[in-house]
């Protein structure tokens, strides 16, 4: 199961939050600060490996992040999840950010977080790995943003 | 004009959107605040404003400010309201925002179950995903247990998207609501074998998850994981199997035999490296269940430690971690071939990064030795001064701690050099882990006497220094060493050098901002530190110095008397008290220090934890006897037996005289003394309790030699270094004359031991000086995380230990009982029935059949009473076949199972057989296949009744015992179709009486009161609706009622189910279902169709086959019974023809089945009849003899009532009707009448349901 999903970049500000257990909005930012904490001291060339976040999960978790960029992605992940499995798994989910922002960047994700959500959703749901083919996930995306784009004009038009 | 005006206010509202939302924040980086409260002031307008359009655009935003931390619950109203939105664009914002920040407080969600619903239901299968996607992060309980069932039908959703997802969020709704996993879990073991890869991936992800916390449910599913693993290609899902095979081996070994080829093969061939790493995981799991036995284990071993080497040696960080993690598996079991790759693992322990040095400590506990110890400890020391993070330094104290600490201190060598370390921890800051240092040096302090005069020194100079440890904060962890030297130089005093030096500074007044068990320990002490003081100064005559002692605690105590903490309070007190005493005695010149010396005197030893539980209880006492009667009001002379159980009797105290006499002290006293017996430290050993609870233990107690070469007292503040030095010199010294002192060591060793051994018959030869026994309360090495996680009461996954197994096969073998299926509430008279569906409906018809008389009643009683013998048979015999894992079932049982019952018990062996056959089987591929396959041959069946006869197993005579060797007879395929039909009826009979019993019972249960009395009786709330040659039509008393919230509030749905059963040879299709509708009644049909149209029935009948139609009905008054008329017309087709049929019924709407069983707590049921709205009316029943608990029952589920209240022969019961009336009736009995008086809000709805009432008692 992953716990939960956070973006966010090199100053640690939040650009996607995604837990899939509850925890109040403070404690939330809490997670992310000392997650930011944990991984922004990190060299690039280390493990994308993690323990010991003290305020998420327990001893049975793991945060598997990578860096793009200025861009940390951090999946917070139990057992039963495979570590390279997550770890491609971002990869996909980043790719397919990527096709669908074209040469995604911070800004896209800063101003489309909505969309950034909406696609999440079609790689992980409550928390389990939904679809990992890129295409099925584009093509899912695309359906639905099509469906969007014609209510939108059924609605100019009247 | 008008236009503009309402573009422009378009335009406004349209003024932010998200983007302008988060520039803004941007463009106000001085103020963000300030910024965002204005933003969320707007937000707020635009919520109140009647536009969908303006009021999703504002949700959006507080979906970004959430992300930001700002608290957004206040408009979980607001974002219902966008979720319902039919705009697909506007819903999804909805989700999304609910999604974000509903959970399980968020009260609103109440309000969602019907809006989810109907989403769930859309035509359009991105509404459907966005719901399922929303709800799969807020389902609660309630939603749960209400959508469950809508949920499991998209399971077979035509669209593979929306049904990977339902699939997906079952196990959701498997943790908010445990119920739904037996009646899910047959469709979800079909979506393994889903066409669709995703759905199958989905199914995969589920039960391994399901599995990883009841393994052993789901070890059936073996063979079918199997199958896949070796099919599939998607390495997502060969990852997820491959880990669950992993969770599986553990309980049964000769699944990991089985494994262990396929998995070498897959290692060697694949090239993914998640996929080598997880195979390569679960061919370790495979060797730890397999002790022995295999021939090829050690090359199985080699081959993943080999493997583990490459990825440890890679350049990629993470093969390297992941490398580590493997490996301190493979440690746990195979320590010797990790060791060989010392080299490498030491080398992990310098990388720059921290979560490899994580795991490469690790797997240092495997790696140490007398030799290198120090050595390594002395690498693990520098880090810890190097450490940045307060985590990773605290884990190198708890890895220096356990590797120092490890069997015994087995690979210690000197203690001097260990305290010396544990002096150094105590040096970190803000470490949590100050107890375990603590608890390591009372260890070694107490149990290594040959080390306790440095210890004592050191644990001086660490209380002088105490304002060096305590500096900053109260909450800093590493105070807590300071109750362990404390409590060292008290109990231990006479190696102090300066006792009076100690004795200050452990008076400081900086010690009452200690916590206060510490500052407890501190006061105790400080009275030993004076007894010693004293007695220092013993024959000293008029010794100033023993005055001054006095004196300083005199002064300084009174301080701890007036602490918070009671504890500390009430030691102060009394040792102030004392020396007081001793001070006058003091002035007098009396000799007090042998007096005072005595309060202290005789020596605590180390008590193993389990030692309490090896106590031989000594024969003719019997631990529950009471050693006094309990009363006793007077007042026994013998106090001391009493004092023991003081504390468990207090009621005896309290009726005691309050004035607190002497007694009364010295019995507190005595209870005080018994407290501090419990306590490990007080223990005051007498020779001959020492021998009780050493003699059972003492073969555990390993003798540790210690070596002494190295100068007891070292100056100053030790360095561990210097240790170090000290022993790289004392070994080369060593080296020299090696050989000799090794056998000598030997010699002495074994001598010890043996000593040891003897132990039981003199005290003296098991406490040898340097001897270390076993105190320490860690857990076992062995100890799983996951044994901690079952313990935890509150582990969601608990309630998911369901047993499936008897659900695996194709037939439900317990079927499912009423009160396990779903709740429905929801209604779809045209969607087509799922198989699984039809398989839960199946075991409910025909009962109108058996209602006829009370000879067959008689009968029912009979096969209840065998049934519930089977039912006990049934669980011996499980209990016996998992004891062997035999898979011949014994005939003997069989036999008295015949006919009725047999499934049950049947099906479950067959299953086992099958997995065993399974396991057992040499060719490996090809049996799998062959096992599988009959299985779901058989599903299919179920699933399509007799569609498909030629596939079931069968045997002509007794069908059960065949059933039992499945694996076997499935083979054959022979095709008696008579005989089949009749075995399928016997099998219906069996689920039928089984649904009787469960409705009877479950009712029992449901209205609380009634006791085990006698068995109900039967009950059945299906009648007969019409008949003839070709059909039965079968209603249920329309207990599915619901109505539609805010629709139309006169008007109310009714849900009436009706079976069709086949009764002729031929096959019944196109089967159209019409009611005439009448004023107040109406039939719901879909939408475009004419007042007098018919509706088809979704569903063909074969022969002999019966489904469940459900109708809505709507309804608009309810306080008259009503009469429909209806007509079922149908084509039968046999062979040659197809003849045109036609069945006219009457449809009965009682009144009763417009009351919905709803609870009601007796005190709202007193306010109700309190209120004075309720018109009264009465019955009575003459001649009724029946137990009253039966009465109870019949009205409660034929009248759909429940009990309030129970007293005796009288109980008040209440229940609603659909459009909200009360319906209150209180219920009484005497001889054979009976007398019901009852109030309602509507005096006709009443009189119907009381006549109806008495319909039902006039009947029997």
């Amino acid at each position: 199961m992953i716990k939960a999903i956070l973006i966010f970049n090199n100053h640690g500000k939040p650009r996607l939050i995604r837990f899939y257990q509850y925890f109040a909005e403070d404690m939330q930012q809490q997670i992310i600060r000392e997650t930011f904490h944990l991984v922004s001291k990190r060299d690039d060339n280390v493990c994308n490996f993690l323990e010991g976040g003290s305020l998420i999960g327990g001893s049975d978790y793991k945060l598997i992040y990578r860096h793009y960029a200025t861009l940390y992605f951090v999946f917070c992940v139990d057992s039963s999840e495979s570590e390279l499995g997550i770890l491609d798994l971002i990869q996909v989910f980043v790719e397919t950010l990527d096709k669908c922002f074209e040469n995604v960047c911070e800004l896209d994700l800063i101003f489309h977080m909505d969309k950034v959500h909406y696609i999440l959703q079609e790689v992980v749901m409550g928390g389990m790995v939904l679809e990992t083919n890129m295409n099925e996930i584009v093509a899912q995306v695309e359906l639905q943003n099509r469906m969007e784009k014609s209510e939108v004009q059924v609605w100019a038009s009247i | 004009m008008a236009l503009k005006i309402v573009k422009g206010s378009i335009d406004r509202m349209f003024d932010k959107n998200l983007q302008d939302l988060v520039r803004g924040i941007r463009n106000h980086k001085d103020d963000e605040a300030k910024y965002i409260s204005t933003c969320i002031d707007e937000i707020k307008q635009e919520l109140k404003q009647d536009n969908i359009a303006v009021k999703a655009n504002a949700v959006c935003k507080l979906t970004y400010l959430q992300m930001l931390g700002y608290d957004v619950s206040w408009a979980a109203f607001n974002i219902v309201e966008v979720m319902s939105s039919s705009k697909f664009t506007y819903k999804r914002i909805g989700y999304l925002a609910a999604s974000q920040c509903f959970h399980e407080g968020t009260d609103v969600i109440m309000l969602t179950t019907n809006q989810i619903r109907k989403d769930l239901s859309s035509p359009n299968q991105y509404d459907t995903g966005v719901a399922l996607t929303g709800l799969s992060c807020f389902v609660t309980p309630d939603l749960a247990r209400d959508l469950a069932n809508d949920i499991m039908t998209l399971m077979s959703h035509t669209k593979p998207y929306i049904r990977k997802k339902a699939v997906l969020i079952m196990y959701k709704v498997f943790l908010k609501y445990p119920e739904s996993l037996r009646p899910a879990f047959p469709r979800l073991k079909e979506k393994l074998e889903d066409p669709d890869p995703g759905v199958q991936s989905a199914a995969v992800n589920v039960i391994c998850e399901l599995a990883r916390r009841n393994p052993k449910n789901y070890l059936s599913l073996a063979p079918l994981f199997f199958k896949l693993m070796t099919s599939s290609t998607n390495n997502w899902v060969l990852i997820k199997i491959i880990k669950l095979f992993g969770a599986l081996t553990p309980l049964e070994p000769r699944l990991g035999k089985k494994l262990i080829e396929p998995l070498t093969n897959l290692i060697h061939s694949t090239s993914a490296m998640s996929l080598l790493y997880e195979c390569v995981n679960t061919v370790i799991a495979v060797l730890i269940s397999l002790s022995s036995g295999m021939p090829n284990h050690s090359a199985s071993i080699q081959l993943c430690v080999q493997k583990l080497r490459i990825l440890i040696e890679d350049s990629d960080q993470n093969l390297k971690y992941l490398g580590l993690l493997a490996m301190s598996k493979i440690l746990k079991t195979h320590p010797k071939s990790v060791q060989s790759h010392k080299d490498l693992i030491l080398q992990c322990l310098d990388d720059k990064d921290e979560s490899i040095r994580l795991r490469a400590l690790d797997l240092l506990y495997g790696m140490v030795s007398k030799k290198n110890l120090m050595e390594i400890v002395k690498k693990l020391m520098l880090h810890v001064d190097k450490a940045e993070g307060t985590t990773y330094r605290d884990e190198l104290l708890t890895k220096i701690i356990d590797i120092c600490s490890q069997s015994n201190f087995q690979y210690i060598t000197n203690f001097e050099w260990y305290i010396s370390i544990l002096v150094e921890l105590t040096r970190l800051e803000g470490t949590r882990h100050g107890h375990l240092i603590a608890s390591q040096m009372l260890d070694v302090a107490i149990r290594v006497k040959a080390i306790r005069g440095f210890a004592v020194a050191q644990m001086a100079t660490l209380l002088d220094n105490a304002h060096l440890l305590t500096g900053n904060t109260q909450r800093n962890g590493i105070c807590e060493v300071l109750y362990a030297a404390a409590w060292i130089c008290g109990e231990f005093s006479e190696h102090l050098e300066d006792p009076m030096q100690t004795l200050e500074a452990m008076l400081r007044p900086k010690v009452a901002t200690l916590p206060g068990h510490i500052q407890a320990v501190y006061v105790q002490n400080a009275a030993k530190l004076f007894a010693t003081v004293l007695r220092k100064h013993d024959g000293e005559t008029e010794s100033q110095a023993a005055q001054e002692t006095s004196q300083l605690l005199i002064d300084r105590l009174p301080l701890f008397v007036q602490s918070a903490n009671l504890e500390v309070q009430e030691r102060a007190s009394c040792i102030l008290q004392l020396v007081k005493y001793i001070q006058k005695l003091q002035q007098k010149n009396v000799e007090v220090a042998e007096e005072v010396t005595a309060l202290f005197a005789g020596e605590l030893n180390p008590v193993a934890p389990k030692a309490q539980k090896k106590v031989p209880i000594p024969e003719g006492l019997d631990l529950d006897a009471w050693i006094n009667e309990p009363p006793s009001e007077s007042e026994s002379e013998d106090e001391k037996p009493k004092a023991v159980f003081a504390k468990e009797e207090p009621k005896h105290s309290r009726s005691r005289h309050t004035e607190v006499d002497e007694k009364e002290l010295a019995r507190r006293r005595e209870v005080r003394k018994q407290e501090q017996a419990n306590n490990p430290f007080y223990i005051k050993a007498s020779p001959s309790s020492q021998k009780v609870y050493d003699a059972p233990g003492v073969e555990h107690i390993p003798v540790v030699q210690i070596d002494l070469s190295v100068p007891l007292k070292v100056p100053g503040m030790p360095m561990s270094d210097q240790y170090l030095k000290l022993e790289v010199e004392r070994r080369q010294k060593e080296k020299a004359e090696r050989k000799k002192k090794e056998k000598k060591k030997k010699r002495e060793k074994r001598g010890k031991e043996r000593k040891a051994d003897s132990g039981p018959e003199s005290e003296e030869d098991i406490t040898p000086a340097h001897q270390v026994d076993i105190v320490t309360e860690e857990m076992p090495e062995n100890a799983l995380p996951s044994d901690d996680d079952d313990k935890d009461p509150n582990d969601p996954h608990k309630a998911l230990d369901i047993d499936l197994d008897n659900l695996l096969s194709g037939f439900s073998s317990r079927p499912l009982a009423d009160s396990e299926k779903l709740p429905v509430r929801t209604h779809r008279p045209e969607a087509l029935k799922s198989p699984a569906e039809d398989r839960d409906s199946e075991s409910v018809p025909q009962e109108t059949k058996k209602k006829s008389g009370k000879e067959k009643k008689k009968d029912k009683e009979k096969d209840r009473k065998r049934s519930k013998e089977e039912k006990k048979k049934k669980k011996k015999h499980k209990e016996v076949e998992e004891e062997l894992l035999e898979s011949q079932p014994e005939e003997a049982v069989q036999s008295e199972e015949t006919k009725e019952a047999a499934a049950p018990p049947t099906s479950t062996s067959a299953e086992a057989s099958d997995l065993d056959f399974w396991l057992s089987s040499a060719p490996v591929p090809p049996a799998a296949q062959e096992v599988t396959a009959p299985s779901s041959a058989a599903a299919a069946v179920d699933t399509s009744s007799a569609a498909a006869p030629e596939s079931e197993p069968d045997e002509p005579k007794d069908t059960e015992p065949e059933d039992t060797k499945s694996s076997k007879h499935k083979k054959k395929k022979q095709k008696k179709e008579k005989e089949e039909k009749e075995k399928k009826k016997k099998k219906r009979h069996h689920h039928h009486h089984q649904h009787h019993s469960d409705a009877g019972g479950e009712d029992s249960v449901q209205n609380g009161t009634v006791e085990e009395e006698e068995p109900l009786p039967p009950m059945s709330n299906y009648s007969l609706l019409a008949e003839n040659s070709y059909i039965k039509m079968m209603k249920e008393d329309a207990d599915q009622v619901y109505d539609i919230q805010g629709n139309h509030q006169d008007e109310s749905k009714v849900v009436v189910s009706v079976i069709f059963e086949n009764k002729s040879d031929s096959f019944l299709k196109s089967m159209e279902f019409n009611v005439l509708d009448s004023l107040n009644s109406k039939l719901q049909r879909p939408e475009g169709a004419g007042a007098h149209d018919s509706l088809t029935v979704p569903f063909q009948l074969p022969p002999g086959v019966s489904n469940e139609a459900r109708f809505v009905f709507s309804v608009q008054s309810i306080i008259m019974p009503q009469k429909l008329k209806g007509t079922l017309t149908f084509i039968v087709k046999s062979d040659e023809s197809s003849t045109h049929e036609k069945l006219d019924f009457k449809l009965h709407f009682t009144c009763t089945s417009y009351l919905i069983t709803t609870p009601c707590y007796s005190d709202a049921y007193a306010k109700l009849l309190e209120s004075g709205d309720l018109k009264g009316s009465s019955l009575r029943l003459e001649g009724i003899n029946m137990p009253f608990h039966h009465l109870l029952a019949r009205i409660c589920f034929h009248h759909h009532f429940s009990v309030v209240e129970r007293i005796d022969s009288c109980a008040s019961m209440y229940s609603r009707s659909i459009q909200g009336h009360h319906v209150c009736l209180l219920v009484k009995t005497s001889d054979q009448t009976v007398s019901i008086d009852a109030k309602c809000d509507e005096p006709s709805l009443l009189g119907n349901v009381l006549d109806e009432i008495k319909q039902t008692f006039s009947k029997c």
